[in-house]
């Protein structure tokens, strides 16, 4: 070992194979951030393209383009890929490019088990996406895959499915307990809890809940599976089991996930808001606390996703109440925001204008989310596109609007070359107008009654439809444009200093742009 | 690196428990609903005969439902469609059920007890949805379940629905020749 050290010394600092083998075997944390990013940036697409599928047969009622067979694996696929390949990898990919350069340290630490956790990625994915063209098709059960659709009815590929979510779910687990274990070892000196910076503070909670609730998620696809092939009946009423008893371990899941989809972006958003604002964060304790509280939280409303199951009176209040009560931390955090920019010397380069439109969208979301968390109300929304509209505009205008911002934020960093402002802005306005286009008139829709994933619709909804498609086209159609940004600023351009932005504050500005292969070899003194 | 496995061990360690813990949601969740009585879950054990008395100022309608399940081909239907009872009262009531079909079929009956918190007042001493059933093809017979309303039941209930529905179970049942045959 140290005579390999030695040797390396005696070459250039960033030394390291060429081609294809310095991707495969890779343990560096910026090789492996940019690798999941890119990983996401491709998912993104094709689930994106599933969208337009979607899209598509819904831009006139009746019968078009897709057998409703198909439209469901688009709808069930769509979801799968984004939350699980679009929006975690992507997070994973900032907190292993940004995590070890905000805490000083100089690399993740366990670089070996870093490698692993993103290569079975692809894997994942492949099996999933191939699926599809199986006789029969691929999952078509929704992303929640509820028992007794995901068992009794569901088509043969759903053992592929099962293991698809078993890769996924393993490849997200070692990627938290790596980036605790970073976060909790590997400070430079004087890097004391509470002078972390936000993003890491965030994510350092969203991984434990990553470990907390991965493992839930692999018992409930385990189950499926010994139900549909080996004969148990955890779900199923004739061997005694209950399919009601599905959805409380699926949500047990799935509601900790989308907070894990949500809190990294605080985390970002804490970090642009001060630099282009010019100020320090407000209330930078009070972040960290809300960001804890809504973890905890997140572990006691996952009924609310089942009013309509029939729960006794009790409890649709403890978990109405439970739901809004998390509208607290989240209304401090939004205030904080605020406050951060009141009297502010602001400016509005593009990572800022996408970090204000996740302010006000977001909390677009989080309103509808707290008109679904009224019990009675509820009733009238429940898997209507009400729903959709609101999950749309806290993953869509909340995360993955958080994940551009930060892409922007610090792709001068990444890259060493300023992006094209004139280009990023026109894909931010671009992709403000549609969203909006897209999203907001499924509210209507919702409250008017159509019902969700279902490929046809009643006459009355028509013009509301095919106005969503439209901006889904366009909303599509907008993220090529940030295709061309990032392609041409890796390319070149204006050079970029090292603070980059003229506020901004923190360890990753005090290294050159682009980073070097190596940072903090020697850690760093922190004021 | 030592600190670095010491911690790694403990948190996956957490990940293993969480998994675990996803299969003790199983047994909690039945435990929970037989405690509660929430989902309308009757006990899958009899109930002991009740020695207190019978209140005769309170009578409660009970109906009965019966529906076998879609791939279930038995007739399945009760004697009667509802009774009027006081709490406390023993009552035994017949569910016909006829096998159709050339083929012997093994059933099952799943109770559901509407409205839900009801479930803990309805007590079984005797039913036919505590084992599984068997009819040879063509016959029929009367499967009995004998119950009783706890006098305790809240008083805002005055009507309970009880439901079975039958399921289709000969693929997985285990004939007890057999069983005896891996005893000797």
């Amino acid at each position: 070992m140290s005579a390999i050290t030695s040797e390396h010394d005696d070459h250039a600092h960033d030394h390291k194979p060429s081609g294809i083998k310095r991707w495969l075997f890779t343990t560096n944390h910026k090789d492996i951030g940019s690798m999941y990013l890119i990983f996401a940036l491709l998912m993104f697409f094709i689930g994106g393209a599933m969208a337009m599928v979607i899209r598509l047969e819904l831009f006139q009622p009746g019968m078009q383009f897709v057998e409703p067979q198909f439209f469901n694996q688009m709808t069930t696929v769509h979801g799968l890929i984004m939350v699980f390949g679009a929006v975690m990898p992507a997070f994973t990919g900032l907190a292993n490019w940004m995590i070890p350069i905000m805490i000083g340290a100089p690399d993740m630490a366990l670089p070996r088990m870093n490698n692993w956790s993103f290569w079975i990625l692809p894997f994942a994915f492949l099996i999933l996406i191939l699926s599809l063209f199986m006789p029969g098709g691929g999952p078509d059960f929704g992303w929640t895959f509820y028992a007794p659709l995901s068992t009794t009815y569901s088509n043969d590929s759903t053992a592929l499915f099962v293991f698809a979510v078993h890769i996924m779910g393993i490849s997200s687990i070692m990627g938290a307990i790596n980036v605790i274990v970073t976060i909790w070892n590997m400070r430079a000196p004087g890097m004391t809890w509470m002078k972390m910076p936000l993003f890491v503070w965030t994510w350092f909670i969203t991984a434990f809940l990553l470990i907390m609730v991965m493992p839930v998620l692999a018992t409930v696809v385990t189950m499926v599976l010994t139900d549909k092939y080996f004969g148990t009946s955890f779900f199923d009423a004739a061997g005694g089991g209950d399919p009601v008893l599905f959805q409380h371990i699926f949500w047990f899941f799935g509601h900790p996930e989308v907070y894990i989809m949500i809190l990294p972006a605080f985390g970002i958003v804490s970090a642009i808001i001060p630099t282009f604002a010019r100020k320090r964060l407000f209330g930078y304790a009070s972040m960290v606390y809300a960001t804890a509280s809504i973890a905890i939280l997140s572990f006691l409303v996952w009924a609310h996703h089942m009013f309509t199951t029939g729960m006794p009176v009790f409890a649709t209040l403890f978990f109405m109440y439970a739901t809004m009560l998390i509208a607290v931390p989240t209304g401090v955090k939004v205030f904080n925001w605020v406050a951060t920019m009141w009297r502010g010397a602001m400016t509005f380069e593009v990572p800022m204008m996408f970090a204000l439109a996740f302010i006000v969208l977001f909390t677009i979301g989080g309103f509808s989310g707290l008109m679904l968390a009224i019990t009675p109300a509820d009733f009238q929304y429940h898997d209507t596109y009400f729903v959709v509209a609101h999950f749309h505009y806290v993953l869509v205008t909340g995360a993955v609007f958080s994940i551009i911002a930060a892409a922007y934020y610090w792709l001068p960093k990444w890259t060493g070359y300023m992006y094209d402002e004139r280009l990023g802005q026109l894909h931010f306005w671009c992709s403000l107008i549609s969203v909006n286009l897209l999203f907001f008139p499924m509210h209507f829709v919702g409250l008017a009654g159509m019902p969700r994933r279902i490929p046809d619709y009643a006459l009355q909804f028509a013009d509301f439809n095919a106005f969503i498609s439209v901006g889904g086209f366009l909303f599509g159609l907008s993220q090529l444009i940030f295709v061309w940004v990032v392609v041409k600023c890796a390319r070149g351009g204006e050079k970029a200093t090292a603070q980059v932005w003229e506020g901004a504050e923190g360890l990753e500005w005090e290294i050159p742009s682009p980073a070097p292969y190596h940072t903090f070899d020697t850690p760093p003194v922190i004021k | 690196m030592q600190a670095h496995r010491a911690l790694v061990s403990k948190l996956l360690l957490v990940a293993l428990l969480m998994f675990g813990f996803g299969y003790a949601l199983v047994p909690l969740y039945e435990v929970f609903c037989e405690v509660t009585g929430l989902n309308g879950k009757t006990s899958n054990t009899p109930a002991a005969m009740l020695v207190d008395g019978v209140d005769t100022s309170r009578e409660i309608t009970i109906e009965f439902l019966a529906r076998p399940n879609k791939d279930m081909p038995w007739i399945f239907k009760p004697e009667i469609r509802r009774m009027t009872v006081h709490p406390g009262e023993v009552h035994v009531m017949n569910y016909l059920a006829e096998n159709p079909t050339s083929q012997f079929i093994v059933g099952q009956a799943v109770p559901s007890v509407s409205p839900g918190q009801a479930a803990l007042y309805l007590h079984k001493i005797e039913c036919f949805c505590f084992t599984q059933q068997q009819l040879a093809a063509g016959k029929n017979m009367l499967m009995p379940v004998q119950f009783y309303v706890d006098p305790a039941l809240p008083a805002q209930f005055n009507t309970i629905t009880l439901n079975y529905t039958l399921y289709d179970v000969t693929a997985s049942w285990q004939p007890e020749t057999q069983i005896e045959k891996i005893g000797e």
